[in-house]
């Protein structure tokens, strides 16, 4: 997935904007290693409110086949899917167990 | 069309003129009446534009640097406070490479409390990316406005429009306003090559590791030095349409002076009436009005300077523990060109008035000495 990703890549200063512009995509830049905790979704008790995907500050669930798919290349683990969601059914697992 | 105004007035008709498309503001003793003045016109749909209303300055910079990000003309003003609070995002908007404009009323910084005129509130702002232009005149406020946004856009780089308080932003002047259809050519609309677009969303002012980030200074730098060329090049140009010509620094009677009084701001009105009284008596004294402070105009002020055998810099400022700052920049643009002496003396704090005596008095202080024997000199104190 990430390895996919262009990276945007400059040689001289005159192929810089004059401004910080994207001077490289996100997508490119994967920040799961950050996480300590990781979000698991009981699908059997999900009732695809979306609010998961609405509320996820890095963009990083996916809408999969009428579900909510964690990217974890980009989850930084925040706990703000588990927290909003309306049926409490996203736990935060320890990584490593 | 000749009109008497105030210069906060002029200000509000010279963002209005330029057609500027967001204000964001703050009101703030000098300098209400030139937002006051511009929600009316926006009010009144004499301007399409957005007015914007905020709860702080720092917020209408913030708001300024959205719009302009946009795409849009934005201006606003304010005020020492006000200035001051809005510091972080001074540093935002030139980073960013906006074009924003803004009108400064000088006002003292507080405490003690004070409405009152001087240079430290525009001054203390001097190295956050932003050109600075020094008024004289409501006249020159209105077209400064507008030269301010040509120039801006030209190099990408924000101006903040100087002037001081109460002997300009309230004194009422014939003013001569331009005609839209004149200014509309001398300056087109604002295209941003660079706006936010939905349709091809990029992420700003991100996260830059020590990699890249001094090349993006570099590049402010060199913005800069272009935009002196195209201050220039703008003085020849505002001129041939509107016969009126502002430079970087504006001499008077400097060619065969001996002594030159260097100021900025309206000090230079009262300077120049001075000249010609100590001219009337046989002294060759002449004044140097520094117009622009950002870019400096390096090469200007040594030129202007070439004959001076006595360089005297009257601040309206202080940095404390140190020199006028004026008398800070162009001692460094004469060092290692010239070995004229050079005295700077501290003048007209708090909005004390500057009167033709002050420079007589000045005059005196310097008398036949041939070097300034202290660092700097304080005119009309209680002591």
């Amino acid at each position: 997935m990430a390895k996919d990703r262009k990276k945007i890549d400059f040689k001289k200063m005159e192929e810089l904007p004059p401004m910080v512009m994207s001077l490289r995509s996100m997508a490119a830049n994967p920040t799961g290693s950050w996480r300590n905790l990781k979000p698991v979704i009981d699908l059997s008790q999900c009732i695809q409110c979306t609010i998961c995907w609405k509320f996820c500050p890095d963009a990083a669930i996916d809408w999969i086949d009428d579900n909510p798919v964690i990217n974890l290349d980009f989850c930084k683990g925040c706990g703000i899917c588990a927290e909003e969601c309306p049926k409490k059914c996203i736990e935060m697992i320890k990584e490593g167990k | 069309m000749k009109k008497v105004m105030m210069g906060n007035h002029a200000i509000s008709y010279g963002a209005t003129l330029s057609r500027v498309q967001v204000i964001a503001a703050y009101p703030i003793t000098p300098q209400t009446q030139v937002v006051e003045l511009l929600s009316e016109i926006v009010a009144d749909q004499k301007l399409k534009a957005e007015f914007i209303k905020v709860e702080s300055e720092h917020s209408a910079m913030a708001a300024c640097i959205g719009a302009s990000s946009a795409g849009a003309r934005a201006f606003t003003a304010t005020s020492a406070q006000g200035l001051a609070l809005m510091h972080e995002l001074l540093h935002w908007a030139a980073g960013a490479r906006l074009p924003i404009v803004m009108a400064n009323i000088n006002r003292a910084m507080a405490p003690p409390w004070t409405i009152w005129s001087d240079q430290n509130d525009s001054l203390s702002q001097r190295d956050t990316g932003w050109m600075q232009f020094y008024c004289q005149s409501n006249q020159e406020v209105l077209d400064s406005v507008i030269i301010a946004y040509k120039v801006a856009e030209k190099v990408l780089m924000p101006v903040m429009i100087v002037l001081d308080a109460f002997s300009l932003s309230h004194t009422y002047e014939s003013v001569d306003i331009p005609d839209q259809a004149l200014v509309d050519k001398y300056l087109p609309p604002f295209d941003y090559k660079y706006k936010l677009d939905v349709q091809n969303p990029h992420t700003y002012g991100g996260l830059t590791t020590p990699e890249w980030y001094m090349e993006f200074r570099i590049k402010m730098h060199e913005a800069m030095d272009q935009a002196l060329v195209e201050i220039k090049k703008e003085a020849v140009a505002f001129k041939k349409v509107f016969g009126r010509h502002y430079d970087t620094v504006d001499p008077y009677m400097v060619d065969d002076a001996e002594t030159v009084l260097v100021t900025s701001g309206t000090a230079a009105s009262t300077a120049r009436y001075a000249v010609d009284q100590l001219r009337a008596k046989g002294k060759k004294v002449g004044n140097l009005r520094m117009r622009v402070l950002r870019p400096f105009p390096f090469a200007d002020v040594r030129e202007q300077l070439k004959n001076a055998k006595k360089v005297i810099i009257v601040d309206r400022d202080i940095s404390y523990g140190y020199h006028g700052i004026w008398a800070q920049e162009v001692k460094s643009a004469l060092y290692g060109h010239s070995q004229v002496p050079v005295w700077n003396f501290i003048a007209g704090l708090g909005g004390r008035d500057i009167f033709p005596e002050t420079f007589y008095d000045i005059i005196a202080q310097v008398g036949k000495k041939k070097k300034p024997d202290q660092e700097l000199y304080w005119v009309e104190v209680k002591r």
